[in-house]
C-alpha cells in the first residue's frame, strides 16, 4: 500500500508522464487532466477495490469517469496499475487506435463508454442500484467536472441517488472552476454546489483536491452518512503542477510548444527531486 | 377483423411472465407504470420495478448502469419522450456502450393522437436506424408482441421495441413463428406487396381483402424488424410481385419505407414502389383511427393507393 508520500511522488511521475504523451500525440485536454490526476491517482493506488485480474469480477469497485475528456489522466493511470502495458498508450489517438481521446471499453479498465456529458452519474446511479438489490458491498465512485453539471442528468441522477439512499455511490466534483469558455460562475454559476448537493440529499464534504492527503483521509471515510449518497467536492486548480497552465482557461485543450514542454518537466522534475 | 388485447397488454402480461422466471429482470419505469399496464407486475413482483420519476435522461443512464452490473432491464416509457428526449443516452450509454437494455417505448406513433406533436412519435425509426448496434422492432399483433417481447429479453444486443395501446386483431399468419429479423407473411399475392410495421399491418391486410374482391392479390409482410431488415423478403416482394408499397405509422423520411426504397435502388431493383406514412407537415391530430383515416393509412386509403400505382406502367 501507497504511503501519502510514495502517492505525492506517483502524481509528479503521472504528471510528467502525461505531458509526455500529450505531448507525443499533439492533443489532449491538458487543463483538466492536471486537475484530476491527484483524484485518480489516490483513488486506483488506495481507495478502489479493482486491479486488473479483479476487473471482471461481479463483486469490484467502480469507476465512472463522467468527464471523460480527461482520458488521458486515467489512461496514464490505468497503465501505471497495470491494466495495459504504457507503450500502448503510444497510439493515443492515432489511426484504428483503441486509445481515443475519451475513455471506451475497447481499453481494459474502463467501466463505460463517456465522453458526452452528464452521462456517468445516471449510469454510477444504475451500478450502485443493482449493489444493493444483489447485496453487494462494492462501491461505485463517479468523477465528475464542474462544467457539466450545468447537464440537468446530473441532478436527475442526483435525486435517484439519494431517493434509493445509494449510500455506495460515491461523487467527486474536479472543482477547477473553469471551463472552455472561462470561470464556471461567469458561463452559468454553479456556486454554492455544496448546498445544491446537500439539497439533493448528499452527504457533502470539502477537500483540496490536489492534496493526495486529504483526497486519502475523505475517500476511506465513504460513506460520509449512512443512508445517503457521498459526495466530495474537491476543489482543485486547471492546469496544476506547472505554474504557467494553473489556471488558465486556455490550457483546456493546449498542446505545450517545444519550450513549454521543457519548462513544464523542469518544474516537475524539481518537484519530484523536492519530494524524493 | 375481432379484436383481441392490445399490445401494451401482451407485453405487460409476457413481461410479468418472464421476470417470475428471473429475479435479475428488472422494469425500470419514468411515472410511466400506470400508462404501460406495469400496475400489477408492481405488485407482483415489487422488487423488480425500479421507478426515476419523470426524468427519460436518467432512465436510460440508470438502466445502462444496471446492465453493467448484470440485470436484464426493460427500460419502458412512452415512445416520443424515449427516442427524442434520452436519445444521447441511447446512442451513447446503450448502443456505444455496448449495454443490452432493451428500451420500451409504449403509445407510440400517434396513439396520443389528440394530444399532439409533444406526444406523437413519427421520427423514432429514423433517428434509430442512424444509430450502430441497436435492434428496432414494431410488433404488429399481440402474437408478435409477445414474440418480441421474448426475444428482447434474450437479446445481447440493445433493443428498441414500440407499439402502441389500442385493441389490435389477431391477423392470420401463411407461416407460423416469428423470427426477429425476418418479415412475417400474413397474406400471399403476387400483383403487388404491401410492406408494413407495426399497427399498419391490419389495415395493410384490411385493404389486401379489399383489393381481393377487385380482383387484386396481394401479399401482406409484417416487416416488425425495422433493424436488420429482412433484405430477402423485400427483394422477392419487388421481384415477385407488381410492386410495393410501404406502410408505416412513422414519418416517410427515414423510416421503413425509405429503408426498402435505399435497399432496392442500390441493388437496382426497379419495380413500382410508393411510401405511405405520415407527410412531412405538422401532423393532424384526433383519434388514432381519425389521424390514419386522414393519411390514408385505413383500408380503403391503402386500396386506392393501390389503384394509382397499378395504373402506372
Amino acid at each position: 500500500m501507497l504511503t501519502e508520500r510514495e502517492l505525492q511522488l506517483k502524481s509528479v511521475r503521472y504528471r510528467k508522464a502525461l505531458l509526455r504523451l500529450i505531448k507525443a500525440c499533439g492533443a489532449g485536454h491538458t487543463g483538466g487532466d492536471l486537475s484530476c490526476l491527484d483524484i485518480i491517482n489516490v483513488l486506483y493506488n488506495r481507495i478502489l477495490r479493482v486491479s486488473p485480474e479483479s476487473f471482471k469480477s461481479p463483486d469490484r469497485d467502480y469507476f465512472i469517469q463522467s468527464k471523460g475528456h480527461c482520458a488521458e489522466a486515467l489512461f496514464v493511470v490505468l497503465a501505471d496499475r497495470g491494466f495495459f502495458p504504457e507503450k500502448d498508450l503510444a497510439n493515443l489517438n492515432r489511426y484504428g487506435s483503441h486509445y481515443i481521446g475519451h475513455p471506451t471499453r475497447d481499453v481494459y479498465g474502463v467501466e463505460q463508454n463517456t465522453g458526452a456529458l452528464g452521462h456517468g452519474l445516471a449510469v454510477a446511479v444504475g451500478i450502485a442500484l443493482a449493489g444493493k438489490m444483489n447485496r453487494k458491498d462494492y462501491r461505485v465512485f463517479a468523477l465528475l467536472g464542474d462544467g457539466e453539471l450545468a447537464e440537468g442528468s446530473n441532478w436527475e441522477a442526483a435525486m435517484t441517488a439519494s431517493h434509493y439512499r445509494l449510500d455506495n455511490l460515491v461523487a467527486i466534483v474536479d472543482r477547477n472552476g473553469l471551463q472552455i469558455t472561462g470561470s464556471t460562475e461567469d458561463v452559468c454559476q454553479l456556486s454554492p454546489l455544496d448546498e445544491k448537493f446537500e439539497a439533493f440529499g448528499f452527504a457533502v464534504r470539502r477537500c483540496d483536491g490536489n492534496s493526495v492527503g486529504e483526497l486519502l483521509h475523505n475517500l476511506e471515510a465513504v460513506p460520509f452518512r449512512p443512508g445517503k449518497p457521498s459526495l466530495l467536492l474537491a476543489r482543485t486548480k486547471k492546469g496544476r503542477g506547472v505554474s504557467f497552465m494553473e489556471n488558465v482557461a486556455k490550457w483546456h485543450h493546449g498542446v505545450p510548444t517545444d519550450d513549454e514542454f521543457n519548462r513544464a518537466i523542469a518544474e516537475l522534475e524539481a518537484a519530484e527531486a523536492a519530494i524524493v | 377483423m375481432e379484436l383481441a388485447l392490445a399490445n401494451l397488454e401482451v407485453f405487460a402480461a409476457t413481461l410479468l411472465e418472464l421476470a417470475r422466471q428471473d429475479p435479475d429482470l428488472l422494469v425500470v419505469t419514468s411515472d410511466s407504470r400506470g400508462s404501460a399496464k406495469l400496475a400489477p407486475f408492481a405488485k407482483a413482483v415489487p422488487g423488480q420495478i425500479v421507478e426515476v420519476g419523470i426524468a427519460e435522461q436518467n432512465l436510460v443512464g440508470v438502466a445502462a448502469g444496471l446492465a453493467l452490473a448484470g440485470k436484464k432491464v426493460f427500460a419502458v416509457s412512452p415512445a416520443c419522450f424515449l427516442t427524442a428526449r434520452s436519445l444521447e443516452q441511447i446512442k451513447n450509454d446503450l448502443c456505444y456502450s455496448d449495454r443490452p437494455v432493451k428500451a420500451v417505448g409504449i403509445s407510440a406513433g400517434v396513439s396520443y393522437g389528440a394530444l399532439g406533436t409533444t406526444h406523437h412519435s413519427l421520427h423514432d425509426f429514423a433517428v434509430l436506424r442512424a444509430i450502430h448496434n441497436i435492434i428496432i422492432v414494431a410488433p404488429a399483433d399481440n402474437f408478435e408482441t409477445r414474440e418480441a417481447v421474448r426475444a428482447a429479453a434474450e437479446s445481447t444486443t440493445p433493443f428498441y421495441i414500440r407499439f402502441g395501446k389500442k385493441q389490435m386483431p389477431h391477423l392470420p399468419r401463411v407461416e407460423p413463428g416469428f423470427q426477429l429479423g425476418h418479415a412475417s407473411l400474413i397474406r400471399e399475392g403476387a400483383d403487388l406487396s404491401f410492406l408494413a410495421c407495426g399497427e399498419t399491418v391490419a389495415p395493410a391486410y384490411d385493404a389486401a381483402e379489399l383489393l381481393a374482391k377487385d380482383g387484386v392479390n396481394c401479399r401482406v409482410l409484417s416487416l416488425h424488424t425495422i433493424k436488420p431488415l429482412d433484405a430477402g423478403a423485400i427483394r422477392k416482394a419487388a421481384t415477385e410481385t407488381g410492386g410495393i408499397i410501404t406502410v408505416e405509422e412513422h414519418s416517410v423520411s427515414g423510416g421503413l419505407g425509405e429503408a426498402c426504397a435505399g435497399l432496392l435502388l442500390q441493388e437496382g431493383i426497379h419495380t413500382r414502389f410508393k411510401i405511405t406514412g405520415f407527410l412531412d407537415e405538422h401532423t393532424a391530430t384526433g383519434s388514432q383511427a381519425e389521424i390514419f383515416h386522414h393519411y390514408g393509412l385505413d383500408g380503403p386509403g391503402l386500396a386506392g393507393v393501390a389503384h394509382n400505382l397499378l395504373a402506372k406502367r
